[in-house]
């Protein structure tokens, strides 16, 4: 099974292929409904992001808290269609990679693919069997919205399939 | 009369709201493991087999099966010999707080639908009360997830439209939900009542075993006509493709008006999570 570091490059995700396994290592940022509203509010309104979006993987999670020493709670993948309205905006601004899970609008779609940047789903309901693959979590913005906060992964080997590109 | 004070009350919502959100039920795990014997396709026998992984996982480290631990909904049947002393609602919120935060769950709800703001205490909670025959107290709680419950529907049909006509309904529900809804789905069907007795319906159906049919033959055979057809829609687990879309289909029905027949299809994702106990 490929192997994909993250950051990911635009020849990287030449280089896959739809309907692919591959396993990603590396650093995810989280964002799901409230932090993908913000960051958009933010753009629109010309303000700086708190951080910053130009070349990064987003993962749609919102994880349960972590249990006394672990690194993270149960952590599957929350459904991308939500974010549609969004992702143009964000891709615009650098986004380069997106996991979720589910199918996504046709403006995504096209957005996804217009920009050079890839899609790929994971698998919804094993947030425990995901939570394994995750080494560091941190949040780095919007603290507030709790589990909505945007959090900085480091992932090792997480699981993931090529669904757009 | 038979007395049950509110506090054992709070007691058991801690202990069903851990339980529903950790342990998978037995027969949907069940189903999912036969599921996984009939896969030959590579793709979704992988991910089969990763959820069935991840439910062993989380009942060994005592984590929720899935990160959306969902908004609470209680049903409670209590007996008509039975009273309860102290307040119902608050022992059933205090319950489920608890197990909230002891189980390390997600706080999943906003106060208000428009205002948005977290709650931090995933409540309030649903309840659904019923008073029956018996001196039993019999309490139920329910945790959904809004991936699939976001993908559900209802319609009101004319009073003779055909059982084609319904079916297609519900199968285009599921064409519509795709893999959003986190399949393979167990689909709850209400037929029957007023709107919100067929919406009560879809729901109380996901709560029977999955692979038991309906006592009515011709519903039995409607849900098999729908299972067939759903997994013809070839999504597959996680949309994957292959040979189960749904593990099941369960429909329950209730007399209607002359000039009616509502329907509703309550889409249930492979974590179809509940608890219950009867005291």
């Amino acid at each position: 099974m490929k192997k994909i570091h993250l950051p990911l490059n635009k020849k990287t995700i030449k280089s896959l292929k739809v309907g692919e396994r591959v396993l990603l290592s590396g650093r995810l940022l989280t964002a799901r409904d409230a932090a993908h509203k913000r960051l958009v509010d933010a753009l629109k309104n010309g303000k700086r992001l708190p951080i910053s979006i130009k070349g990064e993987a987003i993962y749609y999670t919102g994880p349960t808290p972590a249990k006394g020493k672990e690194v993270i709670g149960s952590c599957g993948p929350t459904t991308s269609s939500r974010m549609d309205p969004f992702t143009p905006v964000l891709l615009r601004h650098g986004l380069i990679a997106m996991i979720g899970k589910g199918e996504r609008s046709k403006e995504a779609t096209a957005s996804i693919k217009k920009h050079g940047a890839v899609y790929f789903v994971t698998i919804g309901g094993a947030g425990v069997y995901l939570s394994e693959r995750v080494k560091k979590n941190k949040i780095v913005a919007y603290s507030d919205l709790e589990t909505e906060a945007i959090r900085e992964l480091i992932v090792e080997d997480f699981p993931a399939i090529v669904a757009i590109k | 009369m038979r007395t049950v004070k509110t506090d054992l009350i709070a007691k058991i919502i801690k202990k069903l709201c851990l339980k529903a959100n950790i342990e998978l039920r037995k027969d949907v795990l069940s189903a999912l493991k036969q599921a996984r014997k009939r896969e030959s396709a590579s793709l979704p026998r992988y991910i089969l087999g990763v959820i069935i992984d991840n439910a062993g996982l989380a009942k060994k480290r005592q984590m929720p099966i899935c990160q959306d631990t969902g908004m609470v909904v209680v049903y409670l049947k209590i007996g008509q010999e039975v009273r309860i002393k102290g307040n119902i609602r608050k022992a059933v919120e205090s319950g489920a707080a608890q197990a909230y935060k002891q189980g390390f769950f997600r706080k999943s709800i906003v106060g208000d639908p428009i205002k948005r703001k977290n709650t931090g205490t995933n409540l309030p909670a649903v309840i659904h009360a019923d008073i029956v025959p018996g001196n039993k107290l019999d309490v139920r709680v329910v945790v959904k997830g809004f991936g699939c419950e976001n993908a559900s529907r209802t319609k009101m049909f004319r009073p003779f439209d055909s059982t084609d006509l319904i079916e297609d309904f519900i199968v285009g529900a599921i064409r519509d939900a795709g893999s959003k809804a986190c399949p393979p789905l167990y689909i709850g069907i209400g037929i029957g009542g007023t709107l919100d007795k067929a919406v009560g319906l879809s729901k109380e159906a996901v709560l029977r075993p999955v692979g038991r049919c309906s006592r009515l033959p011709y519903i039995a055979r409607l849900e098999r006509s729908i299972l067939k057809k759903v997994n013809g829609l070839k999504i597959g687990a996680m949309g994957m493709g292959g040979k189960t879309t749904s593990l099941g289909v369960s429909i329950l029905t209730y007399p209607t008006h002359i000039a009616g027949l509502p329907v509703a299809v309550n889409i249930s994702c492979h974590a179809t999570r509940d608890a219950r106990k009867v005291i």
